[in-house]
């Protein structure tokens, strides 16, 4: 693209034909305010907050979705760009729903800021807000329409990332609003419970299920025996909620907090990710010497388990039986853990932390009670883990760092990197391969297979055996994959799939903003976990293997049969 | 009066192909597949300095010409005859008078651009139009008027014909387009325009019935002739709609340059008895509102921009001393609010609130400050709205604050000089 030169506020700057005037005013240190812009999504140009003067233009223009051409002069900060942006924001916030001392995203709020970066001191408009219920109707997710600004982030994520098209907006003129299909309940509607449209929410309109209260209840109910897991991908972004930089390593300070507020024992999901690699690595060769169905799914996402039951049900049996890893930690920890322990599993409380939405309503699936009990009581957010650490008062930055607790606590870095797209895979080939060709596995790290691109494939040799891999990440994505697997153009023997773009790390509980370029820091330091872990292959997982010796006894055994696997049903 | 575009409504059968070529039918298609090149044409059309007839008064010529330059196999041309303005009902004419000509305009359309499938995208309100119009095409297809090898020439082109559902905003041409594709009809921003992307992505070329129209006309008796009509600035003549408080309501075809007064007067016979004329709003509901003191104003792309205001869709609503200014833009605006497709903030949002403050007007509740407030939401929605819907649809309401200020001020004041509004009391002021 040629350059042109454009003058923005008396500034000239040469900048390439065909960027947006809100990305040329970034080059002279402007940031333009914009409201239903998202820099993943595609650019809507509906808030128009985003205006600016043009010299020569009849009208203001919107920023976003305005190209530069030559000699174009633009005043970014004119009166009459001002006047305009704040009745932009007035006939806005009119319609919002402004609770805001009682909003969840109180504080972190694209509308609050604007307000107060834009200098609205008077809300002239009558407000024509309504109250209107809340779809609370879910384990997962909570709408309140009344907080809803229109943006439409909601529906990009959910219809151009996910592929599922829950929510779209209906009806027109000031009527229109985002709603699901014939205005039903979330739980009614074909919902994966994915939450992407919580991560790019500008406002409080979306959020999960608040269960927070559930934990201190039951930390502090005498008679229960409460221990906590966290997924792999919490501790590379719970940071981000206390002022750290995205990418920050907080594992020490999360173990150290939760243990400070009274678990009775703090564990690790990445304990039953080994355990899962081990599972699906058996599950997977039992199916390739068995003329199983192939090719096979991963399932720890369950958002992915649900989009599969949506929409592709006559695929369900190439989706690997085995329970995720909160899944199997729960049944664990209510079978041999309490066993070992000598308490009775309905004492025992699970609490776990997740980067996810959908977890909340995996939980209270009615297949995960294999132990006799409902596996995983109470899910949180990582959002949710930070909003309790705030309300503790204790600093979680200044607390010295634990490690977890023995036994389910010891994990390799095969399991840190089940939190980022391509490394449920990755960690499973590591195993796989050693397994089948009994050699050592130089090279363990499959660099093709990471990153934030939305599919990815390798081939790997693992003995006499070509082993075809594919990986998406994002809904959309896999869709795309489901259908050649469907058309039976897919030669792969294994595919990785995770309903979050970025995998767990993106996930819809994770802190917000969760921007490309934050999920990248996070993905980065779930690798630098990997490589700093003295183990990184799951087979060598040394409590793993003492599992399996007093309990489990061998991989797809019986013991493991009832409590590991599980099945899915149509949803169609 | 002329009969120029018109001259075959009501005359012929509307789909008797001997009786529209008895009175010059397809001589413009023949003339330009036979001896002209596709540019030879554009820079005819360019030449004729025809504008858009449907609001924005686009130069077609330059429009044709923007589609041309784009190198893609596939183009499309739509003819836009979702005649959705208030008060406008012209095209209707044409298209029940003489669907041929609008269609030998679109495949002239089509030659020189390059397009090789059109649209008609018919309001959905026209049930008995789209059925003419299928016969139409149907005529023309055994006829080899239209699809493979038009009049035995290396020219292909076919048209179907699609319906909205009633949706106005659907006229705007992005909307259109979206909804030709299956989509709910919300404008997309511009840039890109149609030209480059539009319809499925491809170069597409939007025009008016009324333009499209005008084009075998134009290739008929050449540019120069055809500029015969009309002023300087503006070439050619108008179909317009009149409606109101007029004694001889309908669709005329004038020349550019004449005034609202001849219009009003000479044309349509004057204003009904016993009543006095207040304003006449000129484009449809979207279009300005001007007091009698202007009606000499010519109708005349020139002249109208010198006042700030454009023709639309040359739709003339005369308006008598029984109506009430507010009321009258109230109820104007709650067909906006209606209307909107609710993507963008200030269409979305901006009607509703100029509704509630107009009802204070109405109710004699109203303060400086809420007109203040109308002002400001008014001309943000000009300003700052995504698509034309928005940005037009405060038109009347800031022309009628710049021509009619002193009854606003009344209302604000606690009368209503017509007696038309129930004040603070329940009692109309004059009452």
């Amino acid at each position: 693209m040629p350059k042109v030169e454009i003058n923005i506020d008396g500034v000239n700057v040469l900048v390439e034909e065909g960027t947006s005037i809100l990305e040329a005013a970034k080059m002279v240190n402007v940031r333009i305010p914009t409201l239903c812009y998202h820099p993943d999504q595609a650019v809507k140009g509906s808030c128009r907050v985003c205006v600016v003067e043009v010299e020569n233009q009849r009208n203001l223009v919107a920023a976003c979705c305005t190209p530069v051409s030559k000699g174009m002069k633009i005043k970014t900060r004119s009166k009459k760009v001002r006047e305009a942006r704040r009745t932009i924001l007035n006939l806005i916030l009119a319609d919002h729903n402004q609770e805001c001392l009682a909003c969840v995203r109180n504080g972190n709020c694209e509308l609050q800021n604007l307000c107060m970066e834009l200098n609205i001191r008077d809300t002239k408009l009558e407000k024509i807000n309504k109250s209107l219920p809340i779809d609370n109707s879910n384990p997962s997710i909570v709408r309140d329409e009344s907080k809803c600004i229109k943006c439409g982030r909601c529906i990009t994520a959910c219809h151009e990332v996910q592929g599922v098209g829950a929510i779209y907006n209906i009806n027109r003129g000031s009527e229109m609003k985002i709603s699901t299909p014939l205005n039903r309940k979330l739980s009614e509607v074909a919902c994966v419970y994915c939450g992407q449209c919580i991560n790019v929410c500008p406002v409080g309109a979306i959020y999960e299920k608040n269960d927070i209260d559930k934990v201190w209840d039951a930390l502090e109910d005498g008679r229960k025996h409460v221990v906590v897991q966290i997924a792999p991908a919490i501790r590379v972004s719970l940071g981000e909620e206390f002022e750290q930089d995205p990418g920050s390593i907080v594992t020490g300070n999360i173990v150290a907090f939760l243990k400070r507020i009274g678990f009775n024992k703090v564990f690790d999901t990445n304990f039953t990710a080994d355990l899962t690699i081990i599972e699906e690595g058996h599950e997977l060769l039992h199916r390739l010497n068995n003329g199983g169905k192939l090719p096979m799914f991963t399932s720890c996402s369950p958002g992915w388990v649900r989009y599969i039951e949506y929409f592709y049900p006559e695929l369900l049996d190439n989706v690997s039986s085995c329970k995720s890893p909160q899944q199997m930690f729960g049944a664990l920890a209510k079978s041999y853990y309490a066993e070992k322990e000598g308490l009775d599993p309905k004492d025992v409380v699970v609490v776990s932390i997740m980067p996810c939405t959908a977890k909340k309503a995996e939980a209270v699936r009615k297949e995960m009670n294999d132990s006799g009990y409902q596996d995983v009581d109470i899910v949180l957010t990582t959002r949710e883990l930070g909003r309790m650490i705030k309300e503790s008062r204790i600093q979680i930055n200044e607390l010295e760092e634990e490690n977890f607790d023995d036994p389910l606590g010891i994990s390799t870095g095969a399991a840190a990197i089940f939190g980022a797209t391509g490394g449920v895979m990755e960690a499973a080939l590591r195993t796989v391969y050693e397994v089948v060709t009994k050699e050592t596995l130089e090279n363990i790290d499959f660099k093709d297979l990471r990153g934030l691109a939305g599919s990815k494939e390798a081939t790997v040799n693992v003995g006499d055996l070509e082993v075809n891999v594919a990986v998406a990440n994002g809904l959309e994505n896999a869709r795309k994959i489901l259908d050649l697997v469907k058309e039976g153009k897919a030669n792969y023997h294994f595919i990785e799939i995770m309903c979050c773009p970025g995998g767990c790390i993106g996930g819809g509980g994770q802190p917000i903003p969760g921007t490309n370029e934050v999920k990248e820091k996070r993905i980065e330091a779930i690798y630098n976990v990997d490589t700093l872990s003295e183990l990184r292959k799951s087979h060598e997982n040394p409590v793993v293997n003492i599992l399996y010796e007093e309990f489990l006894k061998e991989p797809l055994g019986e013991k493991s049969h009832k409590l590991l696997h599980t099945h899915y049903h149509s949803r169609s | 009066m002329v009969n120029l575009i018109s001259r075959a409504c009501g005359k012929i059968s509307p789909l008797s192909i001997k009786e529209y070529k008895n009175n010059g039918g397809f001589k413009g298609l023949e003339k330009a597949l036979f001896n002209m090149t596709p540019k030879e044409v554009i820079d005819e059309v360019t030449k004729s300095s025809l504008r858009g007839r449907g609001g924005a008064a686009f130069p077609t010529g330059l429009k044709w010409k923007f589609v041309a330059m784009e190198e893609k196999d596939e183009k499309y041309i739509i003819c836009n005859a979702d005649e959705g303005e208030p008060g406008t009902f012209k095209d209707k004419i044409l298209l029940d008078g003489c669907p041929f000509q609008v269609i030998e305009g679109m495949i002239i359309g089509a030659y020189a651009i390059g397009a090789t499938k059109g649209y008609i995208y018919i309001r959905g309100e026209y049930p008995k139009s789209k059925e003419i119009l299928v016969k139409a095409l149907n005529i023309l297809r055994e006829e080899g008027i239209l699809g493979n090898n038009i009049i035995g020439q290396n020219f292909s082109f076919d048209i179907e014909v699609r319906s909205g559902a009633g949706a106005y905003v659907c006229g705007e041409e992005t909307a259109l387009i979206e909804s030709i594709e299956g989509n709910p009809g919300r404008s997309r921003f511009k840039p890109p325009y149609p030209p480059n992307k539009g319809l499925w992505g491809k170069p597409t070329l939007v025009n008016n019935v009324e333009t499209l129209a005008n084009i075998p006309i134009i290739m008929e008796l050449g540019a120069d002739e055809y500029k015969n009509y009309g002023t300087d600035s503006s070439a050619g003549t108008k179909l317009i709609s009149v409606s109101g408080s007029v004694v001889n309501k309908g669709v005329y075809e004038i020349e550019f340059g004449t005034s609202l007064k001849e219009i009003i007067y000479d044309v349509c016979g004057g204003i009904e008895e016993n009543k006095k004329i207040k304003f006449v709003q000129l484009g449809g509901s979207s279009g300005a509102c001007l007091p009698e003191e202007l009606l000499d104003t010519k109708l005349d792309f020139d002249e109208l921009s010198k006042l700030n205001i454009g023709l639309g869709s040359g739709a003339i609503l005369v308006v008598d001393d029984s109506i009430c200014i507010p009321d009258f833009v109230k109820n104007t605006t709650k067909f906006f609010d209606h209307e909107s497709c609710g993507k963008c903030t200030p269409c979305r949002e901006g009607n509703r609130h100029i509704i509630k403050i107009l009802n204070k007007f109405t109710e004699g509740e109203a303060t400086e400050r809420d007109l203040e407030l109308i002002k400001e939401i008014s001309n943000v929605m000009k300003e700052a709205s995504l698509c034309g819907l928005g940005q037009a649809a405060p038109t009347a309401l800031i022309t009628t604050i710049k021509y009619f200020k002193e009854e606003y001020e009344d209302h604000i004041n606690g009368s209503c000089e017509v007696g038309k509004c129930k004040m603070k009391k329940g009692v109309a002021a004059n009452a």
